[in-house]
């Protein structure tokens, strides 16, 4: 059979610029290759030589998205080399507004990147001309989650309002009461989302994944926790890089990682919520088990059910922190900088984000290293290409492209805030 | 919401800080003061769902971006969006980061879209953090604000 090449010039509902190429031999996948050929952003070597207190405003601005994730990741990291451990209701805001990025990246990626996949649209707007009212909720709830951002952070994309220490200013609690009532009506939005989703049909594509995620004694994590596996992995997040490894690979500008022990893993919505599932508040358990899901998700089609319950417990968590919310004696607390290594790692929308900074006497940084969900998840991605991907090879090549970028779609990959081409090559031999 | 209680916006969109890019802020300062008091001077940047929820209450709406489209900078192009898709959309790139073309297309799918619903893109020259307006957009920006005025209308 000669070699086909399929090629997609334009590809909507996924971030950055990244490729997919399969190799067949005999009918079967041999090689899937994630290609992301996105320009290197230099962002570490950017932070080298800037003041401590300048990371969280620095690194919020490598993605529109999730712009708190590297906020908290920053912050916890150079307040880890201080000293600072931030508590009580400063704490508990920093999770408030972690609740709020969870909530409109999750809604925005169901509704308009991720649904159509399954209800066989080609973009979001076709879709919503025929579902008018799940789209129409799925923008309410991004804009609940807008909401948190705006009123904690000052403003809906890159919040203003994190620093060194706490925040610049932190809300009066009768402040939060109208955002309370706007959370109630989007935990229900969010249940019902559960529903709308867990309706949909879902290949039978399994696997043993390696998921790594934080835990958290208490909590389903965003802030803080050990780094864990369901591999028996367990560690700090100052032990990360002990136990994994970053290598350049030809075919990405995004560094594969790969675990010392076990090789590739998964992390993002499935990790985490198979090594968290007891840790979600009940109404999002009760709520996954009417879906039709189990404490522990391995298909990754499934993932869009596993982000609506996410959403549905950001919502039920975020209503729980305004209940319980005391005005703190001060937004922030004072510091004095000092040498050290700072490290952390928090949950964003897509995973494991870990940060690192060395720090000099004078508080400026010498040294930082980031490794973001995406980067973690390539080699991931490239074995749900290989394995599922060879069921679909039957089709004709525009349903087995879309099935190909739906693979890759599961996991979200925020590649960057750029725009994308995705070329999807088939050689077959 | 019914007609009459529906919202007439002029709405500026960009980035303030990035040179001219702040086109639509900077035609809404221009604007203060000079139109009816029923009609709302917005800024914004550009949030899907935030935009999306200013045009689902909205009658009458003008919208003001800056664009690269090729065109000498300077150049404001008038597209009536109630009735023709705005051209950017044709051949879109959209992301996460879904634009104005894509958030007034999703605003018509859903039925929500303003009767009346004008966009005037102003061509930039350069979009520099912490640059001001180029001398070509700051009389843009001038020319549409006095447009706008005139007409007394979004």
């Amino acid at each position: 059979m000669p070699n086909r090449t399929i090629r997609v010039e334009q590809l909507t509902r996924v971030e950055g610029e990244g490729g997919v190429r399969l190799l067949v031999r005999d009918g079967r996948i041999e090689r899937a290759e994630l290609r992301i050929f996105e320009p290197p952003r230099l962002f570490e070597a950017l932070l080298r030589g800037r003041e401590l207190t300048e990371a969280p405003d620095i690194t919020a601005r490598i993605c529109g998205i999730c712009p708190v994730a590297y906020q908290m990741s920053a912050v916890h990291a150079v307040e880890s080399a201080l000293g600072i451990e931030v508590s009580g209701p400063v704490r508990a805001l920093r999770r408030l507004l972690y609740c709020g990025e969870w909530i409109e990246s999750h809604a925005l990626h169901i509704t308009l990147l991720h649904a159509p996949d399954f209800l066989g649209y080609a973009s979001g707007i076709d879709m919503a001309r025929e579902h008018p009212d799940a789209v129409r909720r799925g923008l309410a709830l991004k804009q609940a989650g807008n909401d948190i951002l705006a009123l904690l952070g000052g403003r809906e994309i890159h919040p203003v309002s994190v620093r060194v220490g706490g925040f610049y200013r932190v809300p009066r609690k009768r402040d939060l009461a109208p955002l309370a009532e706007r959370l109630k009506w989007a935990r229900e939005a969010a249940l019902e989302t559960v529903r709308w989703t867990s309706g949909f049909e879902f290949p039978a594509c399994d696997r043993d994944y390696t998921f790594v995620a934080l835990r958290h004694p208490a909590e389903y994590p965003f802030n803080e926790g050990r780094i864990a596996s369901n591999q028996g992995l367990d560690i700090a997040p100052g032990e990360f890089e002990a136990h994994i490894d970053e290598t350049q690979v030809r075919r990405s500008t995004a560094l594969h990682a790969q675990l010392r022990a076990g090789g590739a893993y998964l992390t993002g919505p499935l990790a985490r919520y198979s090594l968290n599932f007891e840790r979600l508040s009940p109404i999002a358990q009760e709520a996954a088990r009417a879906a039709g899901l189990t404490a522990r998700c391995t298909n990754p089609f499934r993932s869009i059910v596993v982000r609506a319950v996410e959403v549905l417990y950001a919502c039920d968590e975020a209503l729980r922190i305004i209940a319980e919310y005391e005005e703190p004696e001060a937004p922030a607390c004072e510091f004095e900088p000092r040498s050290g290594m700072g490290i952390a790692a928090t949950e964003a929308p897509r995973g494991l984000l870990y940060h690192r900074y060395r720090i000099g006497a004078d508080g400026t940084i010498s040294e930082a290293r980031i490794v973001p969900p995406t980067a973690q998840n390539q080699a991931a991605i490239e074995e749900d290409l290989r394995r599922f991907g060879t069921q679909f090879l039957r089709l004709p090549q525009e349903q087995l492209r879309q099935r190909c970028e739906q693979l890759v779609r599961n996991h979200d990959p925020c590649i960057s805030c750029a725009t994308h081409f995705l070329q999807l090559e088939v050689l077959e031999r | 919401m019914s007609g009459a209680t529906l919202r007439r916006l002029v709405i500026g969109l960009g980035n303030p800080y990035r040179g001219d890019d702040a086109a639509g802020p900077a035609c809404i300062a221009e604007l203060r003061g000079r139109l009816p008091a029923d009609i709302e001077l917005i800024e914004s940047d550009g949030e899907p769902a935030a935009l999306l929820a200013l045009l689902g209450c909205a009658r009458e709406v003008c919208l003001i971006d800056a664009c690269a489209s090729g065109l000498p900078a300077g150049t404001v192009q008038r597209f009536d969006v109630a009735t023709a898709i705005l051209p950017s959309l044709a051949g879109a790139t959209s992301t996460h980061g879904i634009g104005l073309a894509e958030a007034i297309e999703l605003a018509r799918a859903l039925g929500v879209l303003p009767r009346r619903c004008v966009v005037y893109a102003i061509e930039g020259l350069s979009y520099g953090a912490g640059e001001s307006l180029s001398e070509p957009v700051r009389t843009a920006v001038r020319a549409v604000a006095e447009r706008i005025a005139c007409a007394g209308a979004p």
